[in-house]
């Protein structure tokens, strides 16, 4: 017979962002130590309300498996006397074990006779290892934030107040710091019942149900899910989507019932992050939109309970959201008082970084960084004015009120400030951009001014850090600047933009020297953002799915294009599709390790014997022909030539001896291999390549 | 109900339920929490029960009593169970039933919050209680309170007494929150409102009130050494909310803002710990007072 053990841990309201979470370690804590104590099972339920976190074990052994032990003993010609009687050595070795004679036996280990023993050991019963390991499960759930309450010794989120440990329908018993362990759960705080007798697992879902409380998450999300699309159809809605908002009602509540609400007219008058954000971040309310998505003056929000008196909750809601947007509007219509160039100024008084000076101070970089920017990609007079323009009004929407109030409007509300003091929409939509973006997988910035800006204030955040030593380690990278510099490859990539980024490493660097003053090795702190970007762009290029040979051979040392790198990349994967690639690579790769040892690339043309002057006179010709097609960047016409060589190459290396005792012989021949290297090498490393 | 039937009932449910109904602290603070009835009574192994309203005054809250939610003073209704009772989270509903909000006609909600208050080097876990979604209570679970570990968690219960009484007299501006039959809350404090107002953004002298955060401090200093944990904390409090009525002036940069709150920090911090080696050489009194009435 296979039994069913319910475990309920009762809790007062837990975060919502914890539950999952801890959810998933209960579970993993009782897997383990069942797989430990080897007790099969069939299923192990999981459920999850604010109040209590449930595990129900279906399907598990009565007990432990049987084990049956093999002892090794003394050798047998110690362990009996002269009679045959057992020597002190094997009586030890019985009383040890607590067995007698009749359990041993002997057997062959090594070419030498031992006494054995085998020891049936029963297995223990599921019961008996409950009762020995709950408290350890519930102890090792680990929360980001944990706290102690009543002078117990454990933490946890927030208190544990009650546990519930049913097996089949008896109760299984544990200690843990004194709190209530027995087969009486709690229903919904003011519509259930305080003491709910559980009689039996199965009946426990139902049970709480009838005590308005729904432990299964995903019904809880459906509800909530239906019943506010539902509401909102009425009003010819729709919800915004946001599933993220959806899983943490679902994890706030235990009975869900969705309520929608009305927003005053006047209020929609605002910019629509202005009513979205206090909404959401404060709130949780659903925003409901048209079919253009468009703000409609409504919000759905879930009650914890049922639908008695739900317009008093309603009315409750609308007064809440009433003065908080009134708030929002009191903040923006105050802020529009002045335009946001007048903002700038306050800058001084906020510091970007300890040693790296004020935001004022940032805007002043990020500004000459976005002409610089502006001046090497010839983006021309106007693109580079409003780059410019957005640079020094992108930090300006951080020292206003509603900002102050809603960290997560900047940026927008720089947008629409910028709008309203008659910026020109480029310049408007640039400040918006500079943030983009946010996270892998978001939108990148649509206009070349906000390209320009996204990238430089990145950068001067990535070379400012770096210059005081802060960088990444590890797991560690508290300042993003990993996310900030895939950002910056992001949108070069995307905006095929030619820029150097060894150019404009030199000018971020530059700038925070003259600017701030700020003192720094160099060298040191470029090099190690070089091998920075450099690790970057290894990493995008691989999750792209190019080959990582490939990636090594166009990612050289020096990285400074980055868009042409890709191109390179893309055209070097189809080449090496061509049937001949391989012989080519090969002949290359014996240029390469010979190139290696030239001292220069000066290659005397009186020193050359007849075998060597086919090679020579074949690149002669090629090499214009080789750069010309770099220059087009038409990487793939250029490898072509380059394979040209092929022949002549294989033909050389079969009749000459590079390395031969003449000094000045031997090194113009392997200048003339690196001559043919370094061309190679304009394009890409091909010795790299795994043939 | 009005504003002072609100206050009574809830300091009377509470003495009912064990709790010293004391006064407010005759020392500016910007919180209930930092009237010594909480902060000092905290520390320690020390038992305590204690209710009280406290005036807190938030300087850069100030707005003229222009704005209907936002006031320079508010009222906090204080409520400190030390150690925080097993039931606590029902006593506390069953306050609210007190003054007639029943939890079936609402949506009450324990909504996680960590408070955090770094001036005190104090932190703790909780939440706000939301009632239909507005704010009314911080539900705090005491950790650290003057960077010191609480020996015994307390629960803190921080009642804004402004919100509930808009709510139960449905305004939605404070100063027309109806006091007693006769007064409303504008009555009483609109000029209060509007003078505090224009002192702490205009009038402030700020070169006073720096060399005033310097004595303050100094005398703390000096009563610490002599080993005056009481006086010595009223100056910590003293040098707060000089350093508030400086920020709302906009007198204080950045890096001195820092500087500033380190200093009232390490003050709190060492009047903490004195606090608790004092009281562990009166051996700790009130232990063996509640060790008598076990008996």
């Amino acid at each position: 017979m296979s039994k069913k053990y319910l475990i309920e841990i009762g809790t007062e309201e837990l975060p919502a962002r914890d539950i999952n979470h801890a959810l998933e370690q209960f579970k993993k804590n009782m897997t383990k130590l069942l797989k430990e104590e080897r007790i099969d099972f069939e299923e192990i339920k999981v459920y999850a309300t604010p109040r209590r976190l449930t595990l129900i074990v279906l399907g598990l052994d009565e007990r432990q498996s049987d084990l049956v032990e093999k002892l090794k003993g003394p050798a047998k010609r110690i362990a009996f006397d002269d009679e045959g009687s057992p020597t002190k050595a094997l009586m030890g070795f019985m009383r040890g074990q607590g067995i007698d004679i009749s359990s041993t036996y002997t057997e062959d280990f090594k070419g030498e006779e031992y006494v054995y023993a085998s020891i049936s050991k029963e297995g223990k019963s599921i019961e008996a290892i409950l009762k020995e390991s709950m408290a350890g499960v519930i102890k090792n759930i680990n929360f980001p934030k944990s706290m102690k309450w009543g002078g117990k010794n454990i933490r946890f989120s927030r208190p544990i107040r009650w546990i519930v440990s049913l097996i089949d329908t008896e109760v299984l018993g544990f200690e843990l710091e004194g709190i209530p362990v027995s087969n009486i759960s709690r229903g919904h705080r003011f519509l259930g019942a305080s003491n709910i007798e559980i009689k039996n697992a199965d009946d426990y879902v139902e049970l709480l149900r009838d005590n308005y409380v729904i432990v299964d998450q995903s019904e809880r999300r459906d509800i909530i899910r239906y019943g506010s699309e539902r509401l909102v159809k009425e009003k010819c809605g729709n919800l915004q989507k946001d599933e993220e908002l959806l899983e943490e009602i679902t994890n706030i509540v235990e009975y869900p019932t969705p309520i929608i609400g009305r927003i005053k007219k006047e209020y929609l008058e605002l910019p629509a992050d202005v009513i979205i954000t206090p909404m959401k971040e404060h709130l949780r309310y659903f925003p409901v939109l048209d079919d253009k998505e468009r703000l409609l003056p409504y919000f759905v929000t879930v009650r914890n309970g049922d639908e008695d008196h739900i317009e008093t909750v309603i009315k409750g809601n609308e007064k809440v959201l009433g003065a908080r947007l009134e708030d929002a509007k009191f903040f923006y219509m105050d802020d529009i008082k002045k335009p946001l160039e007048d903002y700038v100024e306050e800058l001084k008084n906020i510091v970007f970084q300890d040693k790296l000076g004020t935001l004022y101070d940032k805007t002043k970089r990020i500004e000459k960084l976005a002409v610089k920017i502006g001046e090497s990609l010839e983006v021309g007079e106007e693109t580079e004015r409003n780059a410019s323009r957005a640079a020094l009004l992108s930090k300006a929407d951080l020292v206003t009120k509603l900002v102050g109030e809603f960290a997560e409007l900047q940026g927008k509300m720089g947008m629409e400030y910028a709008k309203v003091s008659g910026e020109n929409e480029i310049v408007s939509l640039a400040i918006l951009e500079q943030y983009l973006p946010r996270y892998s997988g978001d939108y990148l910035p649509t206009t070349t001014a906000g390209s320009i800006l996204s990238i430089a204030d990145k950068l001067d955040t990535i070379v400012g850090l770096f210059s005081i030593n802060i960088h990444p380690t590890g797991s560690q990278d508290p300042f993003g600047l990993r996310r900030k510099a895939l950002g910056i490859i992001n949108i070069i990539l995307d905006k095929k933009l030619n820029v150097s980024i060894d150019e404009l490493l030199e000018t971020s660097l530059y700038i925070y020297v003259d600017v701030n003053g700020i003192a720094f090795d160099y060298n040191k702190v470029k090099d190690d953002i070089m091998e920075f970007f450099k690790g970057r762009i290894q990493n995008m290029f691989i999750q792209m799915g190019i080959r990582y040979d490939i990636v090594d051979a166009v990612v050289g040392s020096d990285i400074d294009d980055i868009y042409d790198m890709k191109i390179k990349a893309d055209k070097l994967t189809r080449w090496l599709e061509n049937e001949n690639s391989s012989e080519i690579l090969t002949a290359f790769k014996r240029v390469a390790n010979l190139a290696e040892k030239a001292p220069s690339d000066h290659v005397s043309k009186e020193l050359l014997t007849e075998d060597e002057i086919e090679l020579y006179e074949k690149y002669n010709n090629l090499e214009d022909k080789i750069e010309a097609s770099i220059n087009k960047k038409e990487y793939d016409e250029a490898l072509d030539l380059l394979g040209s060589l092929k022949d002549p190459i294989d033909k050389y290396f079969d009749k000459v001896m590079v390395m031969v005792e003449d000094e000045d012989l031997k090194n113009n021949r392997l200048s003339l291999l690196k001559k043919i290297y370094d061309t190679m090498r304009e394009i890409c490393d091909l010795s790299k390549i795994v043939n | 109900m009005y504003f002072q039937d609100l206050m009574l009932k809830l300091l009377d449910y509470w003495g009912r339920e064990g709790c010293i109904i004391s006064e407010p602290h005759d020392v500016e603070v910007g919180a209930g929490t930092m009237n010594p009835n909480t902060f000092l009574r905290s520390l320690g192994p020390e038992p305590w029960k204690v209710v009280y309203i406290e005036p807190s005054r938030r300087p850069a809250d100030a707005r003229y009593g222009e704005n209907p939610n936002r006031v320079y003073q508010h009222h906090q209704l204080q409520v400190i169970l030390k150690p925080s009772p097993e039931e606590v989270q029902q006593m506390y509903l069953d306050s609210l039933r007190e003054i007639g909000i029943d939890p079936l006609k609402h949506d009450i909600r324990f909504v996680e919050d960590n408070w955090e208050a770094p001036t005190l080097g104090a932190w703790g876990l909780g939440w706000e209680v939301w009632l239909d979604g507005m704010e009314i209570t911080q539900f705090t679970y005491f950790q650290q309170v003057g960077s010191i570990n609480c020996e015994t968690e307390s629960a803190e219960l921080t009642y804004g007494l402004e919100r509930i009484a808009m709510y139960l007299q449905d305004v939605d501006n404070i100063f027309d929150i109806q006091w007693n039959k006769d007064f409303t809350y504008g009555d009483i404090f609109n000029m209060n409102e509007y003078e505090q107002s224009v002192y702490s953004f205009e009038k402030a002298n700020v070169d006073t009130l720096k060399e005033l955060f310097n004595i303050y401090e100094r005398e703390a200093n000096s009563s610490l050494e002599e080993n005056l944990v009481m006086p010595t904390y009223d100056y910590v409090l003293k040098c707060s909310h000089t350093f508030n009525v400086l920020d709302a002036r906009g007198a204080v940069s950045v890096s001195e803002r820092t500087n500033y709150l380190g200093r009232v920090r390490n003050l709190a911090r060492r009047v903490a710990s004195k606090y608790i080696e004092k009281r562990e050489d009166m051996g700790y009194p009130l232990l063996k007072k509640e060790g008598q009435k076990d008996e």
